[in-house]
């Protein structure tokens, strides 16, 4: 009974460290990422322009809401970095000469800010000096407006505005080949010919102001100066990705443990079921001797609440080992400058109070039946359980069944429910564990489809601003460049009824080899001559499909307001992207044949040479080499899939282990009669485990295929309310997930089948036959 | 007394048990119980004997012995010349299987078979059975082959013991308190079974009882006393159970 016990308590522990453990992060990171908004006056409105003179700031300052201002000047840049041939790009941002910047602040984790007067000054961000392991001293080039710079830095610092780092154009974050620097206002607005002027501008509210209002008068104002359409931090790039994250940590918060305490509930149910059943005579004695039936149903209670108890503290502390743990790593991943670990008191109060609440639910119906036992019925032993032949029998399968063999069917038909719940049990332990090891699968065929069939580029690279179309050849001259494709990529605002969303048109060639856009069976299709191409995840944003309207409003440019069909809808994994035919999108923005930028496939052995003649071209903003970029997401990635991974392969143990060695435990009290007479009768103790633990074996092989079912459900479930912007993981479940679950759940099964076995085998004969049945 | 000398006329060749000096002691913590304290014992080929005594004066233990459930703490017995008391615990399994048949007073059916396969648990694994309808006839249970426990009244469920016990045609049959859950009536009908197998099968059959009267029907009775035998009595007239005074 003891063994019985903890093995609930185990199981209940599991939940509840599920439940801490995800809530606490969660928790921990709102908080952080509140203080460090707060603390380092993260903006709330954005806008990037072509160039304003510094005197604008003042109407901007007048709209009504706007709290605060702070004008900035932003460039794409090209990096060098002694020993490392790859090119790097970033994002060179100004900062006051002197002081801490008004809005967007830096944490300055090494070194100092830059000081005025000084103009080769520099700081570089966090993530990005640590992959190079540059640190104050270090020098670098930068290339900034074609002009080559060389620069000290002075400090390495991290900043609310960059948690997340995406290069312009790429899909993941890729930190050795795209960084954050900070340049003094005064050198930088010389080296950039934005003396007097700015290009970016990022504001704060006051408390009560209509954030849609300033956007507008925001615009408004912006236009003549190439205001490229203002947005708040809903759109901001690095915030709506860790938005994001918070709510995919959100559900699992809440998936898991749920699933825990109910297997749990049900446990604990057969428990104390079994239990109220053994000490009948028990209870009828002390009712003879005048306890109520309260006192009863309490001195059972407490022994469940005791249960709960011990799983609750347990899983409490281990949850916030645990949480403290997986904040640590998610600091270390976001690169926050600190992280404070918070555990509020009603993470633990609901902890408690749910799994009392599914304990009790679980138990409150046995617990009746034993308070409302009369004693005199008590006294007796339970009626005889009747068996009958089973349908499988019935059905004229008996000839093939040994007596064993039908003990175990029977057996298990007379308690349909009780089996079906073990199964379930069992079943979910198979689910838990797919849910948590499917990503590694999921996440290689999304990759393997967006960069092996649609996205085939070797490099893709991206001009200062739009450029002729005579860049192709100059690029195909080159040696080991296979093979060139020209893309357009304009800034949109796309709006359909009264949704919108912020995105680019890529304009791409129809019948590009690189480029290639593919329908659900993964067959390439062909670009229509004229309307928008969508991915099916934009269309459900925007609630459009083929045949209707949208309205386009460019960001760039002229900045026009244009009417587009959707042509068509396709379904990618990464991104949330719009297609045209490359001239139908120069048609439109009534344009020669202007390019954004270009694929390259390109002969690896000659990978440096492109690189090197790739950075002599000035009016190159950014690079991007593929593989890099997704060798760069495995790691990023892989830590924290093997990570989740172990926990819930554990957790699943845990859970397949409660189960069957429950089950067990109660079968052999429910049967060590029977197995005894067995023994006697000349039944060895193979023969009769088989008997015991054959149940269980089919129990389990029936569990397996279901716990498949229910953990593709779960799996689908999960993808669903994980699909972001970034990527929508798709439903890939590969043969070695199904294997490893089935493994984890056989051997649990086989590690309780073992305890079980080594208690059969010290089964006291002559004991069990003394007593009257 | 000397109750050997009444023993040493059979014939030694159908000699199945031989125990000697067999003691059993209980430890129980601190303290021990004496279970037995040196038996000798001697049982035939085809006898039907009767173990007599007061509650604890160690049948249960003794005939667990015999039948391979238990092991003695010193002494030995051999069945037909093989050491019990040196065999494993396969070897007793074994040695259950082939040749031991028992009865318990709480009958130990399967309750989730019926009463053919409580039989055929048995014959199914023994090298000659006969065929499970024939032992259920022999207990007089031939028309119920087909009812669960659950459905038969203590005496039946007894008899079908019976006939579990003696389907695989066990050289042995140890009955421990067979009756002693049952009402005259009823024992008289399970007595009646135990009878005709040993008459007709030959088997040697041991049966403790608290009921002297049932002695009568026994070859030789050996009356036990706080783990010794005190006593060995070949019956002259040995009576059917139904010429049995209760
Ligand atoms: N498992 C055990 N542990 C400790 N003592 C035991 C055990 N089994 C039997 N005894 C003791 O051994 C002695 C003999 O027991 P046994 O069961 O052989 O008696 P019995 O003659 O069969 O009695 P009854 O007629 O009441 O069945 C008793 O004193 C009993 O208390
Ligand atoms: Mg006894």
């Amino acid at each position: 009974m003891k063994g019985q016990a903890l093995a609930i308590a185990l199981v209940i522990s599991s939940g509840i460290a599920t439940f801490v453990m995800s809530i606490s992060t969660l928790d921990s990171l709102r908080y952080t990422q509140a203080a460090y908004y707060n603390n380092y006056r993260f903006a709330e409105v954005f806008i990037s322009l072509k160039r304003a003179p510094e005197s604008l700031k003042g109407s901007v300052a007048a709209i009504p809401g706007v709290q605060r201002v702070a004008t900035r000047v932003k460039a794409a840049v090209t990096i060098d970095i002694d020993k490392f041939p790859d090119p790097v790009t970033g994002l060179l941002i100004s900062i006051p000469d002197k002081g801490e910047p008004l809005l967007n602040g830096l944490y300055l984790r090494e070194g100092r800010l830059v000081e005025s007067g000084r103009d080769n000054e520099v700081l570089v961000n966090d993530a990005f000096a640590r992959v190079h392991g540059l640190s104050p001293g270090d020098k670098l080039h930068v290339t900034v407006n074609g002009k080559r710079k060389a620069l000290t830095i002075v400090g390495i610092a991290l900043t609310p505005e960059y948690i997340y780092q995406i290069q312009p154009g790429s899909m993941l974050p890729d930190f050795e080949r795209y960084g954050i620097l900070w340049m003094g206002r005064t050198p930088f607005g010389a080296a950039y010919d934005m003396e007097g002027a700015f290009n970016d501008l990022a504001l704060t509210l006051a408390p009560g102001a209509e954030i849609k209002d300033v956007i507008d008068a925001l615009d408004t104002i912006m236009r003549p100066y190439g205001g490229l359409g203002a947005y708040g931090r809903k759109d901001q790039v690095s915030n709506r990705y860790l938005s994001e994250e918070f709510r995919m940590l959100g559900k699992m918060a809440t998936i898991f443990p749920v699933i825990f305490l109910g297997v749990s509930a049900f446990l604990l149910n057969v428990f104390v079921s079994r239990l109220i059943s053994t000490q009948r005579e028990v209870i009828a004695v002390l009712k003879a001797f005048g306890y109520s039936n309260l006192a009863i149903g309490l001195h059972y209670l407490k022994l469940v609440l005791l249960i709960v108890l011990l799983g609750t503290v347990g899983g409490v502390l281990a949850g916030i080992r645990l949480g403290q743990g997986l904040s640590r790593m998610y600091m270390d991943f976001y690169r926050f400058p600190f992280i404070e670990y918070v555990l509020s008191p009603y993470v633990v109060g609901a902890a408690v109070i749910v799994s009392a609440a599914a304990a009790v639910g679980g138990t409150i119906l046995a617990l009746r039946r034993a308070a409302l036992l009369p004693p005199a019925e008590a006294m007796r032993p339970e009626p005889p359980v009747s068996y009958r032949e089973t349908i499988i029998e019935r059905l004229g399968l008996k000839g093939f069944f040994s007596q064993p063999g039908r003990m175990i069917i029977r057996h298990i038909e007379r308690r349909p429910l009780k089996s079906l719940l073990t199964i379930t049990g069992i079943a979910f332990s198979c689910a838990i564990m797919m849910a948590g090891t499917f990503f590694g699968d999921a996440v290689d065929y999304m990759i393997d489809v967006q960069f092996g069939l649609s996205q085939r580029e070797d490099i893709s690279l991206t001009f200062i601003e739009p450029t002729s179309g005579k860049a192709v050849h100059e690029l195909q001259s080159l040696r080991g460049v296979d093979y060139v494709e020209a893309y357009r990529s304009v800034p949109v605002r796309l709006r359909y009824r009264h949704h919108e969303y912020r995105t680019a048109i890529e304009g791409v060639e129809p019948d590009g080899d690189l480029q290639r856009l593919l329908d659900t069976s993964l067959k390439p299709i062909e670009l229509p001559p004229a309307g928008i191409v969508m991915t099916d995840y934009l269309g459900k944003i925007l609630g459009a499909g083929p045949g209707d309207i949208l309205t386009v409003e460019v960001l760039e440019g002229s900045r026009p307001t244009l009417q587009v069909p959707v042509a068509a809808l396709v379904s990618q994994y990464i991104g949330v992207s719009a297609y045209m035919q490359l001239s139908a999108l120069n048609r439109l923005m009534r344009e020669g044949s202007a390019i954004s930028g270009l694929y390259l496939a390109t002969d690896s052995r000659y990978k440096n040479d492109i690189y090197e003649s790739i950075k002599k071209m000035p009016r190159v903003a950014g690079t991007i080499a593929r593989k890099d970029a997704i060798k760069n997401f495995y790691v990023t990635m892989g830590k924290q899939i093997l990570v989740f991974a172990f926990y819930m392969s554990i957790f699943a143990a845990t859970i397949a282990f409660g189960v069957v060695y429950n089950s067990a435990r109660i079968a052999l009290s429910e049967r060590s009669r029977e197995l005894a007479s067995l023994r006697v009768l000349g039944f060895t103790r193979g023969e009769i485990s088989f008997i015991l633990l054959g149940e269980l074996a089919l129990l389990t092989l029936v569990a397996i295929p279901l716990g498949f079912v229910i953990g593709r459900i779960l799996c689908a479930y999960m993808i669903n309310s994980l699909q972001t912007d970034l990527f929508r993981i798709p439903l890939v479940l590969d043969a070695g997930t199904y294997a490893l679950a089935a493994t984890v759940v056989l051997v649990s099964a086989c590690i309780s089948a073992l305890i079980v076995r080594r208690k059969l085998d010290n089964l006291d004969l002559v004991a069990v036959l003394k007593i009257k049945e | 007394m000397s109750t050997r000398e009444t023993t040493t006329r059979e014939d030694q060749n159908s000699k199945v048990f031989e125990a000697r000096g067999i003691t059993k002691v209980y430890e129980m913590g601190e303290v021990q119980v004496q279970a037995l304290r040196g038996v000798d014992l001697d049982l035939y080929s085809g006898e039907l004997v009767v173990l007599l005594g007061a509650s604890g004066s160690g049948k249960s233990t003794l005939l667990n012995i015999l039948g391979g459930l238990d092991t003695a703490t010193s002494g030995h017995v051999t069945y037909h010349g093989k050491d019990l008391t040196e065999a494993t615990e396969r070897e007793l399994t074994s040695y259950r299987r082939s040749h031991i048949g028992f009865v318990f007073q709480f009958y130990n059916l399967i309750p989730s078979l019926t009463a053919r396969e409580n039989v055929s648990v048995v014959t199914e694994i023994a090298a000659e059975p006969m065929r499970p309808e024939e032992a259920l006839a022999i207990v007089g249970l031939g028309d119920r082959v087909n009812h669960f426990p659950a459905q038969l009244s203590g005496g039946e469920q007894q008899r079908v013991a019976i006939a579990r016990a003696i389907a695989k045609n066990p050289a042995v049959l140890l009955c421990d308190e067979p009756t002693g859950a049952l009402d005259s009536a009823t024992g008289l009908l399970v007595l009646n079974a135990l009878e005709r197998v040993n008459r007709e099968l030959g088997t040697t059959t041991v049966v403790i009882t608290h009921n002297a009267v049932i002695a009568d029907m026994a070859d030789r009775v050996i009356h036990l006393s706080d783990g010794l035998i005190t006593e060995i009595t070949s019956n002259q007239d040995k009576k059917t159970p139904s010429q049995l005074q209760w």
